[in-house]
């Protein structure tokens, strides 16, 4: 558990953070709180012999409430997002979802940029980010842009996201009405058998709008629009809440690892999503 | 003189002596990160070793090329069997009487077998080293059952047929077949089955006890530095027996006994896991024998998990008869024991399989058979008794699974059963049909005491309402109550029948008063968390009347401890303990004489009172324990020699039995099969208690070690025989969230043949726990028809067991 030798840069800025991916091409990655990339490299399953620490670089660690828009930089750890008052009180989603990741002393050095730009399926933000439509914007050399949560992932470890380029913000639509966070794992510190995040809209007892993704339940995370489509404009009764989980199950792809066979968790899938509902639903 | 004016309860109080909540004298350096484990030996030139390990369950190796990791940076050398065999320390015997390749010699047997040693400047050169070991293999078949091993045509260990392809005899008898090891029987087969055959109930249930693992916080490793001046070996480790440890290495190196000193310095935590000897041992002497260097190699957690000392994998099948009312008649268990591709159990030389003939458990069952198979397998090697005495907790297991089965063939409740059938107190000591003298005992007490207090009618009543809600859909949680009773069998043993390699399991305790009346004892045994610093000063403190904060308790130098076989199978307490009581027993002896020449009075008119002799009749002439210590080494006494010492060798007369009743209450999500423990109460009886608080840590750890069995904790192998829990992240270690809140309880029941009554109770709450959090789980499910369903409970076999049952609808 001991990984082959590195070369450790730690620039003050995007523009040194920028150079060196640009001279050391593949052989140099990003590293955030390194509790994803440390362990992979101990394995010696990850390779990188330039890694380039992004702690010191400026305006990446902000948590900014706008009228419309919640942003936060790349490097705000998931103890930041649960202790942010003002954050948890307009979207909630996050504090319940982060509370759930890992324990505390993870959360106290993973990152949400890390969380969302590794792209392995066990990880709960990107499902989550897709759940509230979240934009992760990117710089590189040819400068920066914005890509959609929903577009991002392609699979394992894979994402729209170039070798070259660095996520600096995930820009967030301030989320309405009720939500839910329901994650089943072996114990602390594991990842998700199953995970729901919902956030839903009550409009007089009809559900106006309903957004749902699912975590480590395919190689990605999984938005299942039917699944949020079957609520829309029901009372989200017993009938509605089976329509969306047969809409979720038709978009899984379960695979059979240490937490169970395929069976199994398209089982505790839907009883995931269907209790995230109604804990969402209860709060709308 | 302030002597005069504290009462006898006060000085009783001022000894700290045995019954006292001491507080643990060891936490000051453990919770300030003061310990001093072995890797936080740094020696001068100390330098690296660490394995090539195989990727592969079973290869031929057709070449290792070294040359490369040579060039690598700090890299030294690289060892293959190649460079042991002229050595002779290519293989290692085994504690089981087996033998295992030290380096792969010409085959690897299981995922993870250790194939080469780079020894390089330090520990990131020699990972660096490793990768760039060559190594050709060529796969061969795996065998990861071993029902499909016993029929295989596939030789595993070519060292089981000889040339002229017959087989040769193991360690523990003639062979069935190329890849089994022994098989082991206790007990009157022909009447068993005829009690059993002829019986008007019977009960059969087959059972895996799936392969797990001690997994100790800290995983193994050594320092080993060869002193080419003096010819002084010394080696420091994870050894839960040093001076074992030192007779191995004497008898398989040829170093001279005396020259070798084997250290164990705090160690965090065994379980088993670190009785056997490692190859990593065996790599590290041959390094520093050839480098003139300080050698230190330590495991990482997939190596520990992976390679050293699994626990359990037995298949077990059993019948047990009754008659109509419930009272048992007869049993019979027929183990398929894994013992992967080397036996390196740890268990006394004459009990292959343990003291599994414990499985009658705490019930008067008058006939029983046991028969145990040893099969290899391409696994790791070890079974290790994780925690618990010899297999106990197979034993255990295997017969309070065995009662809820036979309960439930019986439409009996699981309680009552056990009742009519313990063992009663007026038959002890009792002789058990498999062998067993059980010391002392009173179940019934215990049993009337845990279901009193759990109030376990109240229990079953809410339980059945809970089944009736269930099935009318008001609710998709289920409750099961989780019973056991379990007797254990610890202190191994009295050498006429327990020894290990030839050595005998005795214990050993040797005690120096200082003049000014402190002390120091040093034992055989070793701490590996267990708190024999507090406890054993505890002992002598009542035995010889001196505060146990003036008695310092060091253990684990071979150069100074006197000769003892080490910590596991809850030995320390029952044979070290006995040991320090009676050389503590001798120091009163020699203080009674000093005391009544000083007193100017026979010897025999002075007695014995908590910290000083008195004048029989006369409490105001005495001579405090201080007072006679002092004497002993400054007055000219005469007939007496100077000093104040004493040693003891105690050879057990018996094991002793310590027992319990445990209840646990479960609420289970039918829909995710996640279990709630929402009530944990543990009755233990191990019968003097020394320090009732290091009672409790070692029950609040033996339990969450049971729980963690129970629910989720395995080493798991694919076809191909890839390990596939080898991390934290898969192997279940539960934290503070997982554990419920244990109720303790207790009564005493002393062992009538050790000198203070004390039994052991290290181990009690692993094996008792285990099938009481397995019987709630599948107690929860009785109502709807499940007689058994196998460990580890997992939320994806609970749901399945569930789904298997038809509730998802
Ligand atoms: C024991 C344990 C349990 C865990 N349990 C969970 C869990 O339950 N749920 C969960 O979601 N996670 C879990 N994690 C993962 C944890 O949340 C990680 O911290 C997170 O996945 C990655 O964040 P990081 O900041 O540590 O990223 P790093 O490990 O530093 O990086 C991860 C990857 O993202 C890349 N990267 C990081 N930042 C950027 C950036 N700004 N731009 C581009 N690429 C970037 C890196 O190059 C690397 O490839 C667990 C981790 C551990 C060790």
């Amino acid at each position: 558990m001991i990984p082959a030798a590195f070369e450790y840069y730690r620039p003050k800025d995007m523009a040194g953070v920028l150079s060196i991916l640009e001279e050391q091409g593949d052989d140099a990655r990003v590293m955030a709180g390194g509790h994803s990339l440390i362990p992979m490299m101990k394995l010696r399953m990850a390779d990188v012999p330039h890694l380039i620490d992004l702690q010191d670089v400026e305006g990446m660690s902000g948590i900014d409430l706008g009228a419309e828009t919640i942003r936060i930089g790349a490097m705000v750890t998931q103890h930041d997002i649960i202790e942010h008052e003002p954050l948890a009180s307009v979207a909630p989603i996050l504090r319940e979802a982060a509370l759930q990741i890992a324990d505390p002393q993870v959360r106290y050095m993973g990152t949400v940029g890390g969380n969302v730009a590794n792209g392995d399926p066990g990880n709960d933000m990107p499902g989550l980010m897709q759940c509230l439509d979240a934009a992760f914007t990117v710089v590189g050399p040819d400068g920066q842009r914005d890509i959609p949560a929903r577009n991002f992932y392609e699979a394992a470890y894979m994402t729209a996201r170039e070798d070259e380029e660095v996520l600096t913000t995930v820009t967030i639509p301030m989320p309405i009405g009720g939500y839910a966070y329901e994650k089943q794992k072996r114990k602390i510190g594991d990842y998700a058998t199953a995970a729901a995040a919902v956030q839903i809209v009550n409009d007089g007892g009809t559900c106006a709008s309903a957004s749902i993704a699912m975590t480590n339940l395919s190689d990605t995370p999984i938005y299942s629009e039917a699944a949020g489509a079957a609520l829309v404009g029901t009372s989200v009764d017993d009938a509605a809440m089976s329509a969306a989980v047969a809409a979720m199950l038709g978009d899984i792809d379960p695979t059979e690892d240490n937490r169970g066979p395929i069976a199994f968790k398209k089982h505790v899938a839907g009883v995931i999503l269907r209790r995230a509902i109604e804990r969402a639903w209860s709060r709308a | 003189m302030k002597d005069e004016v504290t009462s006898r309860d006060d000085r009783i109080a001022n000894l700290k002596g045995m019954g006292c909540s001491r507080k643990r004298v060891e936490d000051a350096r453990f919770t300030q990160g003061k310990g001093n484990y072995v890797d936080d030996i740094k020696l001068d030139g100390m330098i690296f070793g660490d394995f090539v390990r195989s990727p592969y369950a079973h290869a031929r190796i057709k070449s290792i090329d070294t040359a490369a990791a040579l060039e690598v940076p700090g890299v030294l050398a690289v060892l293959t069997a190649k460079d042991l065999e002229p050595l002779g320390l290519h293989w290692m015997p085994t504690l089981a009487g087996d033998k295992q390749m030290v380096l792969a010699d010409g085959k690897v047997l299981f995922q993870g077998q250790e194939v080469a040693f780079v020894v390089a400047e330090d520990r990131f050169a020699a990972a660096d080293g490793i990768e760039a070991v060559e190594v050709e293999y060529e796969e061969l078949e795996v065998l990861v059952d071993p029902f499909k091993s016993m029929e295989s045509d596939v030789v595993l260990r070519e060292d089981t047929v000889d040339e002229a392809g017959k087989l040769v005899d193991g360690a523990h008898g003639p062979r069935k077949h190329h890849n089994h090891i022994f098989t082991w029987e206790a007990g009157d087969k022909d009447p068993t089955f005829e009690v059993i055959e002829a019986a008007e109930v019977v009960a059969e249930e087959t059972m895996y006890y799936h392969r797990t693992h001690p997994c100790p916080l800290e995983t193994c490793g050594c320092v080993a530095l060869m002193d080419k001046v003096n010819g002084k070996l010394t080696l420091w480790g994870t050894f839960q027996a040093p001076h074992a440890i030192r007779t191995v290495v004497s008898l398989i190196s040829g170093i001279e006994e005396h020259n070798i000193r084997v250290i164990s310095p705090d160690i965090g935590g065994g379980f088993g896991n670190k009785v056997g000897a490692y190859p990593g041992y065996v790599c590290s002497v041959v390094a520093s024998i050839v480098t003139g260097k300080p050698v230190k190699w330590i495991e990482d957690r997939m190596d520990n998990l992976m390679t050293t000392a699994f626990a359990r994998d037995y298949w077990m099948k059993g019948r047990i008869s009754a008659t109509k009312d419930g009272k048992i008649t007869g049993l019979h268990c027929h183990v398929t024991a894994d013992h992967g591709g080397f036996d390196a159990c740890a268990d006394p030389t004459k009990f292959p399989a343990g003291f599994m003939n414990i499985c009658t458990g705490s019930y008067d069952i008058p006939t029983a058979f046991l028969e145990v198979n040893g099969v290899y397998t391409n696994k790791a090697p070890g079974g290790v008794s994780y925690r618990c005495s010899f297999r106990v907790t197979e034993a255990v297991y295997f017969i309070e699974r065995m009662i809820e089965v036979l309960a439930i063939e019986l439409h009996m409740d699981a309680a009552e059963l056990r009742r009519i059938n313990f063992i009663k107190k007026e038959q002890f000591p009792y002789t058990a049909a498999l062998g067993w003298e059980y010391d002392s005992g009173d179940y019934h007490t215990a049993w009337d005491k845990a279901l009193k207090t759990v109030d376990y009618d109240a229990l079953r009543a809410e339980q059945a309402q809970r089944v009736e809600d269930f099935k009318a859909g008001k609710t998709r949680s289920l409750m099961g109550i989780g019973l056991s009773f379990f007797t254990e069998i610890v202190g191994a043993g009295p050498v006429k029948n327990c020894d290990i390699l030839g050595l005998g399991m005795f214990d050993s305790c040797e005690i120096r008063i200082h003049p000014t009346g402190s002390a120091i004892a040093r034992l055989g045994t070793i701490s590996q968390g267990q708190g024999h610093a507090t406890t054993f000063a505890q002992i002598l403190a009542s035995e010889i009347g001196l505060p146990a904060d003036s008695i310092t308790i060091e253990e684990g130098d071979t150069d100074t401890a006197p000769y003892g076989l080490g910590t596991y199978g809850s030995r320390s307490t029952p044979v070290a303990g006995a040991a320090t009581a009676m050389a503590g027993r001798k120091i009163r002896a020699k203080a009674q004489m000093i005391a009544a020449y000083l007193l100017e009075v026979h010897d025999d008119d002075v007695e014995f009172d908590v910290d000083r002799f008195v004048v029989k009749g006369v409490p105001e002439r005495f001579k405090t324990m201080k007072e006679i210590a002092f004497a002993a080494y400054n007055q000219a006494i005469p007939g007496i020699e100077p000093g104040l010492e004493a040693v003891s060798y105690y050879d057990p007369p018996n094991m002793t039995y310590p027992f319990g009743a445990y209840v646990c209450v479960m609420d289970i999500d039918v829909d995710t099969g996640v279990p709630d423990i929402r009530r944990f109460y543990a009755l233990d009886d191990c019968g003097t208690r020394i320090n009732p608080m290091v009672i409790e840590g070692q029950i609040h750890g033996g339990l969450t070690e049971a729980l963690a069995v129970a629910l989720g904790q395995e080493i798991a192998y694919d076809d191909m025989g890839n390990v596939q829990t080898g991390t934290l992240m898969d192997f279940f270690l539960p934290t503070a969230w997982e554990v419920p809140n244990y109720e303790t309880d207790y009564t005493v029941t002393p062992s009538p043949h050790h000198p203070i009554g004390a039994k052991g109770v290290g181990e009690s709450p692993h094996v008792g726990g285990v099938p009481c959090f397995s019987n709630a789980v599948q107690d929860a499910f009785r109502a709807f028809g499940l007689r058994h369903t196998n460990m580890p409970h997992d939320h994806w076999r609970i749901w399945k067991t569930a789904n298997e049952l038809g509730l998802h609808g």
